[in-house]
């Protein structure tokens, strides 16, 4: 499902212009990592693609659907939120509960409902904790289980609004791992996130914004290398970028192993 | 003369059999930056709860040992009087805001108008604490209008105005943009050089390594290792148990095998020594070619 916005901006009613003329176009089955500075316009420009909030100038449309008219109900038919702090969302007893709420809600079948639930405890490894009251998990598993309740709404579009934060190496590579099945399913996934490495390693395509604005649109590779922009927005590149800017390298790498294996090449050159 | 000590601290939360804190010694000078590393569960935040006070006077449960802080111990001081010494800033600023006020300036200035401070004062504290941690612009914005990482440097700016003479942070730049990150860490290296007491639980080792003069290990509650930041963070045993380590560090020890990275050198946690170590190689392989 097709992600088209075109001229969005937004007026918070304080005043704040948080968002100004943003046009993105976004394929199904992209993967792209959203980046910038705190108070970019990061959150409010992804509280558009559910409606949470509605242009004030522009247009936001979610495959046919132009946002303004349909309501957050309905839109969240084709895309899940998962919002930054997980205590906004959880409610529930337990676990399974929460998971099951959303795909109820859209009125999806029983049978259909188990399956949705059995397949996001799998892919977030809460099984064990599925009778577990989701207040009595870490924050680290709260966040999986606000993760697995969107997952289970088995919608076309995922937005993630920093899923890294404050989660340690095992949880961000069960993120990573999510990810990359969401990707084989064929899903839409928009993540913001702080995480510059994390955004190196996982998505193919990055916007960069800053003052409202989009920055930088395309591959994380060319991105990521323009360390002069990214400051304006006051991101670095990833570590490794950095470290293969500095020693020279001919290429922009993002990984440890791309980085050796061009290092490699420039000594023997 | 340590500020901070910890001796045999164990600590459960109610109801819970696995103690969250088991035999925790620690002593903290005066004006020293310790960094608190480890998973998630290991116990970092409760750590942060047992300096600040929050155990035992907020949480129950069964604290065992001896928390003393400036000479007195935690048992024999009330919370209202302990959190004048010691600061915590919360992981969630959402947990710190008041939610009472309707300015950074106002919720900032929150504190001081609680103890008592002349209002002169409180304006010029205020001042030069929204300066110091960069949100002098955010000053008439409402707390709640602002991103995460604003937030946070709210919550920091909050605690700071206190000037407590420990300064516990739990995870402070969580929700920051990376040149943020850098810059708040910066600021608290800069009230340590100024001789407060800085203990702060973090993931990001890179900036620990820069500006941290200690690093403490947790592990599912106890000390698994303890050191400079250097030996600490490029301690093997880190990897075995899910520490999250440095990607210089990584790709150093990937290097090795390739004869990338020279055998003799201590692995690199930070840019420069990185860049500093690759760059000796090349050199040393250019003159032999």
């Amino acid at each position: 499902m097709n992600i088209q916005i075109e001229n969005l901006s937004f007026r918070y009613p304080n005043g704040v212009l948080a968002l100004r003329r943003v046009s993105l176009e976004i394929a199904p089955g992209e993967q792209v990592a959203v980046i910038g500075q705190n108070g970019a316009g990061k959150t409010t420009l992804v509280k558009h693609l559910n409606g949470l909030l509605l242009p004030t100038e522009g247009r936001v449309r979610i495959g046919d659907w132009d946002t303004r008219h349909y309501s957050v109900a309905k839109l969240a038919r084709r895309v899940g939120y998962v919002f930054q702090n997980p205590d906004e969302q959880l409610f529930t007893k337990t676990v399974a509960e929460e998971i099951a709420f959303g795909p109820r809600n859209l009125g999806y079948p029983g049978e259909r409902i188990q399956e949705l639930v059995e397949d996001a405890l799998q892919l977030t490894q809460l099984q064990a904790m599925r009778n577990t009251n989701p207040y009595d998990l870490s924050p680290t598993w709260r966040k999986m289980v606000a993760i697995a309740s969107i997952l289970a709404m088995d919608t076309p579009i995922l937005v993630f609004d920093e899923p890294t934060t404050g989660q340690d190496a095992a949880s961000v590579t069960r993120l990573a791992m999510i990810i990359a099945e969401l990707k084989r399913r064929g899903k839409t996934v928009i993540t913001i996130t702080h995480d510059i490495d994390f955004c190196a390693e996982n998505f193919a395509r990055v916007i960069v914004m800053g003052g409202g604005q989009v920055l930088l649109d395309g591959p994380a590779r060319t991105v990521l290398g323009k360390a002069e922009i990214l400051a304006q927005t006051y991101v670095d590149p990833p570590q490794i970028t950095r470290l293969g800017l500095r020693l020279g390298l001919a290429e922009v790498v993002c990984t440890p192993q791309e980085f050796l294996d061009a290092f490699e090449k420039q000594c023997a050159a | 003369m340590p500020i901070v000590k910890l001796q045999q601290v164990t600590y459960h939360y109610p109801f819970t059999e696995k103690p969250a804190l088991q035999d925790i010694n620690l002593e903290v000078e005066e004006g020293e930056f310790v960094a608190v590393i480890g998973p998630n569960g290991a116990g970092k935040s409760t750590l942060c709860y047992t300096l600040a006070g929050f155990i035992p006077h907020f949480y129950k449960g069964e604290l065992k040992g001896i928390v003393e802080v400036d000479g007195v111990l935690v048992q024999d001081s009330d919370l209202s009087d302990w959190v004048l010494k010691v600061g915590l800033v919360f992981q969630n600023p959402f947990n710190q805001i008041s939610g009472a006020k309707y300015t950074v300036f106002e919720e900032v200035a929150f504190g001081l108008e609680n103890s008592g401070v002349p209002r002169s004062e409180i304006i010029r504290r205020v001042e030069e604490v929204l300066q110091m941690t960069g949100i002098a612009d955010l000053a008439d914005r409402s707390p709640y209008s602002l991103s995460g990482g604003q937030q946070q440097r709210v919550a920091l700016a909050s605690i700071l105005v206190m000037q407590p003479k420990v300064l516990v942070l739990d995870e402070p730049t969580s929700q920051m943009d990376p040149i943020g990150t850098r810059e708040v860490f910066g600021v608290i290296r800069q009230m340590a050089e100024q001789g407060m007491t800085v203990v702060m639980a973090e993931h990001k080792v890179e900036w620990i390594a820069q500006f941290a003069d200690r690093v403490i290990a947790l592990w599912e509650g106890k000390i698994y290792l303890e050191g400079k930041p250097h030996e600490v963070l490029t301690d093997e045993r880190l990897v075995e148990k899910g520490f999250g380590v440095s990607r210089y560090t990584t790709t150093a020890r990937l290097a090795l095998p390739r004869g990338l990275w020279q055998k003799e050198r201590p692995l690199p946690v930070t840019l420069e020594e990185a860049v500093a170590g690759f760059s000796a190689l090349r050199n040393a392989r250019r003159k032999q070619g």
